[in-house]
């Protein structure tokens, strides 16, 4: 159920989604620390590549980490295999694909 | 001797793998009485129909082990004043295998596993060769070491929580074997085990939870070993051989 793919994939994900959360925290309690609006956070947001490749690839990561995840507990818990495990996994990625990717494209477009 | 009125109030699971139920007996307690002697005290003067397996009685063949109140032991060297609930002691076929009849379940699943985690020698030499000198020292003999222990008993197979939800599932016996074997120098093919162990019901299933190594009587650490195989099998991804 849980083969060598996902597993690497998994935890590469998961490698990538610690750092990226302390630099997300650290940059918030800098940032706030004599008061901040949100016009000012999304005037150094928008139109910044590097803040859309910092949250766009812990967006992917999350999504392909969260997905594998829940996949493991419903086959496990609830005994769910074969096709409709595999449209369920697909289905969780690609909704936390286009949520968090609509959240970036919000804060970062121009 | 205890005195003779004492008794003590055994359930015990009856049926086969369509269904059964708890069934209770009174047992004469006794100094020193394992629950093995509870369980033939019962098939000797009770109910002959009653069927269970053992054979060495001195924890060597690992052929007796059972849930008793709900863990997975050996049922010959488990002293039933240990684990006495007041007077009662359930026992119970053990858990993740079908069950044949009564306390008997089918070992089938568990050994097929074993074999398909590559479980099997893979010879380096042949018989005319010379025999292979072994450093009892070196790092990976030593790692090996930690694992010849098994007998195949299925304690840590009944109580591993992984197995339970996923029936693919190689198990914490079939991998520590892999484990052994990869670490066997006189073993030819470390990639056909790490490719056996990394499929669908491969080490990568493990979640760690450790009742393997919490319930093994003999001590060993399986998870140990599978943790050793998720590396190991992270590392021939990128190098491809060890």
């Amino acid at each position: 159920m849980l083969d060598m793919r996902l597993y690497m994939l998994q935890r590469i994900t998961a490698l990538i989604m610690a750092p990226l959360t302390l630099g997300h925290i650290a940059v918030m309690i800098y940032a706030i620390q004599d008061g901040l609006t949100a016009a000012e956070i999304l005037g150094r947001t928008q139109g910044s590549v590097l803040w859309f490749l910092f949250y766009g690839s812990f967006v992917v990561a999350v999504s392909l980490h969260a997905a594998i995840g829940l996949r493991v507990i419903l086959h496990e818990t609830f005994a769910v295999q074969g096709k409709a495990l595999s449209v369920f996994t697909w289905s969780i990625c690609l909704i936390l694909l286009a949520m968090g990717g609509r959240a970036v494209w919000a804060v970062t477009a121009v | 001797m205890s005195s003779d009125k004492e008794e003590l109030e055994v359930s015990i699971w009856r049926g086969d793998d369509a269904g059964g139920a708890f069934e209770d007996y009174k047992v004469p307690a006794q100094d020193s009485q394992t629950v093995l002697d509870v369980v033939s005290w019962v098939q000797q003067n009770t109910d002959p129909t009653l069927s269970y397996r053992y054979a060495c009685r001195v924890g060597m063949c690992g052929s007796c082990a059972m849930m008793v109140n709900g863990v997975p032991r050996w049922t010959c060297r488990t002293h039933v004043k240990k684990v006495l609930d007041g007077k009662k002691v359930t026992v119970a076929p053990l858990r993740n295998l079908p069950v044949i009849k009564d306390l008997a379940t089918d070992m089938d699943p568990f050994f097929d596993k074993w074999v398909k985690a590559g479980g099997v020698h893979h010879p380096s030499k042949t018989r005319d060769d010379p025999i292979e000198p072994i450093n009892p020292k070196s790092i990976a003999r030593s790692e090996a070491d930690t694992g010849i222990e098994c007998i195949n008993c299925s304690v840590c197979y009944a109580a591993c929580d992984t197995v339970t939800g996923n029936a693919d599932y190689l198990g914490p016996a079939a991998l520590q074997r892999a484990w052994t074997l990869y670490n066997d120098a006189k073993d030819a093919d470390q990639q056909t085990i790490l490719d056996a162990v990394s499929g669908n019901g491969g080490c990568h299933n493990c979640h760690s939870q450790g009742s393997c190594t919490l319930f093994c009587p003999n001590e060993l650490n399986p998870m140990k070993a599978i943790a050793g195989l998720k590396r190991a099998t992270a590392t021939s991804l990128f190098k491809r051989k060890k």
